[in-house]
């Protein structure tokens, strides 16, 4: 590798080297794999080009992708947050408690919907800070102390609500699972119904995460710290504070995924929200090509690693494959995805 | 402790032995390794002076990364029981041939013959099984494992499919009292020092009947007394027929134990010739492909001092930190080198974390430019002034995935960036300024870190800190493992920096680099600060004697 240097190189025209090459490989993989399914699917399944399939599957993966994003930045700095899916019933359930006026009594409803989805982000999000907290404060490995609110988080959403399912009708609050932007008056062209809002939300949230671990000094850090913590730390970078934020925002992208997954259900049972959400955001940064050692993530691939599984389950599924053996393309889907990023590494 | 006739002496009497050695070899040992003697002679070479058959021949060896050659027609030629040094400038090849012999990657073209048969390995582990063993720079063991397992690791003796621990722990102490090693070989690996570990890695090749022992760089983390040991044992392995192939950037050791050497350079092998004729000058001109004339002057870069040394910038009074150090005192003055000096394990590195707060110290105060110093974590010394450029730039300096100038700024965040958000033409401006400062050879400040050389890695953290214009810079191990050209460059860096008035603290295992660079040397001893020398007095043999003794005793040392 060292060899390279003893040449005299042009800086202008760097030649490519060997990592690149991988780096490639890793960057189009996600992408072309997606591109083939699309192709696939327009060849093969029927009524696949339509706004309702589009639709389908992103209103889909918008839960998943939203935790990803989190997954995604506490997977750069090195860790991993078993919690989120607790997370989204914690909040799951707090929400529908304040809006509801069961503890205490807001007249304006959207005032009430307005404190009860803060509420439930933040809440969340503290349960998130507090992973941070242990993992930072005591030195205990990631998937251990994201594992005490994995077991707890879902016992104290039940908790909150005696065990009882919570369910409702609010459109002031629903919009955030069941809303559409630029939706048509009447018949539009080709039945679109406009972009469902948890898209729109899945989609800004993406992009400003992307570009905050491009751009600014917080995601620097994050990667250093991922790419080699001890280095992180004597070129001074705060390394737990920024490890705290990290599980913190996993903890606030929990919460609001839980908010989006009551509003489509219309209720709230602390028992099934958030189920598997932590290895659905897992899988998909997985097969998103962020590497799970730390040091190199993309966000946007994370979205793309979503949108393939999902869309390998859904051509299962309209291509008349049992829903058990989808699970399987998507474990052989992580697999492969792992492996390539093995390749990248020896 | 150096003496020019005495060395000659010992070269003339090793040549003797080496000569003997291989007729003995000759008629005797071949047959252990297996091999009719003639089929080998064949594969002699006309320009090889050992009169030996030879164990592992490698020629017209070619390899090219994004078209970019690392080998071009390069060969290497080992003998049986033979030890030869593979030397040369970091990226001249050497890395890039043991990793081809050792199939760690592939070659593009080029023939290999081993122990009398065309020689191919598909992994490390393929050429382990075949008997080529290679023990790396770092450490490949397993630290909570015990001894025993460390060196039985995959060929476990098995009795009844349960695994036999008597005979095992019986080979593993058979193996290491071949070295004169006495340890209990139940604890695990982490119990013992980088020596015994280092020990440990070799008598699991040897557990593996390699014929064949590459060590790469094996001296660098070991002090003094514990690379007399490894030569020691590196002799043992020679008397019983293996050979070695051994790197190393430290040419006095090269004297000690090599018969032959080859030369790399450029990705070509440009010298092969007897330890013993060939200058320590012819070596280094070799290396570097310049004239003998250019290297005479002198042996580091640092040269005369013309800087003016000012007032006191650290103060450092009875320092103390669990049993590593005690009570150590110092003081660096500005536009000043202090060194420190002393063994492996006499406390000057966890000394100098203390400053930079990387760890806690106990008791003692600190302080900069007269200002008490309290850092709990290394970001409160950045923003006091102090930079950190840490011993094990792979584990601690370098975040190897990042970009050259990732790594260059990292420390320089907060002054690169407005309300959190990195500005990037600010950033760029100062990556290329100080890449065309420094010489960093890079295609470009986007390279990744871990595709340079060691020197460029070192010269890009040096960059680091120079960016933010400390106040003081602690250098831990500047030069280690580095190229001779990339150290020359480095030193007279170093040198040139505290001439413009920056203080420097300066911790080195090589006792040349600390005398020769250093206003003051500051000895260290068991984490006690035993000595301290001005540049005048800082002669080899009183610091030595500190090092050792703890106290100076240079005129017992010149009686006896």
């Amino acid at each position: 590798m060292s060899q390279a240097q003893t040449q005299p190189q042009p800086t202008a025209a760097a030649a490519p080297a060997r990592g690149d090459t991988y780096a490639l490989i890793m960057r189009y993989s996600t992408l072309g794999a997606l591109v083939l399914l699309i192709v696939f699917n327009v060849l093969f399944t029927r009524n696949f080009v339509s706004w309702r399939v589009l639709d389908v599957n992103l209103t889909q993966v918008a839960a998943t992708v939203i935790v990803g994003v989190g997954m995604t930045l506490v997977i750069a700095t090195g860790g991993i947050d078993l919690s989120v899916g607790s997370l989204m019933a914690i909040s799951g359930a707090i929400a529908p408690i304040i809006f509801m006026n069961k503890v205490f009594h807001i007249g304006e409803i959207h005032v009430a919907v307005g404190v009860a989805m803060i509420g439930g982000i933040l809440l969340a999000g503290a349960f998130g800070w507090f992973n941070g907290w242990l993992i930072t404060r005591f030195r205990i490995q990631p998937i251990i102390a994201t594992l005490v609110l994995f077991i707890a988080g879902r016992g104290i959403a039940q908790v909150m609500t005696n065990g009882d399912l919570q369910p409702f009708k609010l459109d002031t609050f629903q919009w955030v699972g069941l809303g559409r932007v630029f939706e048509p008056q009447g018949s539009a062209l080709g039945g679109f119904r406009g972009i469902p809002d948890q898209v729109v939300i899945m989609l800004i949230l993406v992009a400003a995460a992307a570009w905050m671990l491009k751009r600014s000094v917080f995601g620097r850090q994050i990667l250093a710290i991922g790419g080699n913590e001890r280095a992180a730390r004597l070129a001074g970078v705060p390394v737990a504070q920024v490890k705290r934020w990290v599980y913190c925002i996993s903890g606030l992208c929990a919460g609001l995924a839980g908010l989006v997954v009551i509003a489509i259900n219309s209720s709230s049972d602390a028992n099934q929200v958030g189920l598997n959400a932590e290895l659905d955001a897992i899988a998909a940064v997985a097969v998103g090509g962020t590497l799970l050692s730390g040091g190199r993530a993309t966000v946007v691939g994370t979205l793309i690693g979503a949108l393939i599984i999902q869309l390998v389950r859904y051509t299962m599924l309209a291509n008349g494959i049992p829903d058990d053996v989808a699970q399987l393309a998507k474990a052989a889907l992580i697999i492969a995805a792992v492996w390539l990023q093995s390749q990248g590494r020896n | 402790m150096k003496t020019k006739p005495g060395s000659r002496l010992r070269l003339a009497h090793r040549q003797t032995l080496r000569e003997a050695h291989f007729d003995s070899i000759g008629h005797r040992k071949a047959p252990r390794v297996g091999t009719p003697c003639q089929s080998v002679l064949k594969l002699m070479t006309m320009n090889t002076q050992a009169p030996a058959p030879l164990l592992l021949s490698m020629r017209s060896m070619n390899k090219a990364f994004a078209g970019i050659p690392a080998l071009s027609n390069a060969s290497l030629e080992v003998g049986p029981g033979e030890v030869h040094a593979l030397i040369g400038q970091n990226g001249a090849g050497k890395s890039t041939m043991i990793k081809v012999l050792t199939g760690y990657i592939g070659r593009d073209s080029g023939e290999m013959i081993f122990d009398g048969g065309a020689f191919e390995a598909r992994s490390p582990q393929d050429a382990q099984r075949k008997g080529i063993s290679t023990i790396y720079q770092e450490i490949n063991l397993v630290p909570f494992r015990s001894i025993t397992e460390n060196i039985c690791l995959g060929r476990e003796s098995r009795r009844y499919g349960l695994l036999d621990w008597r005979e095992m722990h019986e080979e593993a102490r058979t193996l290491l009292a071949r070295f004169k090693i006495n340890v209990d070989v139940r604890k695990p690996l982490l119990r013992f020092n980088t020596a015994t570990q280092q020990m440990v890695a070799i008598a699991r090749a040897i557990g593996f009947k390699a014929k064949l022992v590459i060590m790469d760089e094996p001296t660098s983390s070991l002090d003094e007394r514990e690379v007399s040991v490894l030569f020691d044992v590196i002799r043992q392995l020679k008397a019983e027929g293996v050979s070695v192939v051994f790197v190393s950037h430290k040419l006095d050791e090269l004297y000690e134990v090599c018969d032959r050497v080859t030369i790399m350079r450029d990705g070509r092998t440009v010298r092969v010739t007897d330890m013993a004729s060939i200058t320590k000058l012819e070596l280094v001109a070799s290396m570097l492909g310049r004239d003998v004339s250019q290297v005479a002057k002198s042996s580091t870069a640092f040269g005369d001092r013309h800087g003016r040394i000012g007032d006191v910038v650290l103060e450092a009074k009875n320092l103390n930190a669990g049993h590593k150090v005690h009570d150590v005192s110092f003081s660096v003055r500005r536009g000043e080198i202090a060194g420190f000096a002393g063994l492996l394990g006499s406390g000057r590195t966890e000394t100098a974390r203390l400053v930079f707060g990387a760890d806690a110290k106990k008791t003692g105060a600190l302080s900069l430019d007269g200002a008490a110093l309290e850092p709990n974590e290394p970001v409160d010394a950045i923003r006091a002034g102090i930079g950190f450029t840490p011993e094990d730039r792979k584990a601690e300096g370098i975040v190897p995935d990042m970009a050259v100038a990732e790594n260059l700024t990292l420390a320089l965040m907060p002054q690169l960036s407005k309300a959190g958000i990195v500005d990037e033409a600010k950033q760029r401006a100062v990556v290329e300024k100080f890449i065309k400062r420094l010489g960093v050879k890079c295609s470009g400040p986007d390279q990744k870190i871990r595709e340079l050389s060691g020197g460029n890695q070192q010269k890009v953290l040096l960059a680091r800190w120079l960016a933010m214009n400390p106040k003081l810079l602690i250098l831990d191990e500047p030069t280690r493992g580095i190229d001779v050209g990339a150290k020359a460059e480095i030193q007279s860096l170093i040198k040139e920096l505290a001439d413009q008035g920056l203080s420097v603290l300066m911790i080195s295992s090589e006792l040349e680099e600390v005398l020769e660079g250093s206003d003051r040397v500051f000895v260290l001893r068991e984490g006690k600060n035993v000595a301290e020398f001005s540049h005048a007095e800082a002669t080899e043999s009183a610091v030595m004697t500190a090092m050792a003794h703890g106290e100076s005793l240079i005129h017992e040392e010149s009686a006896s």
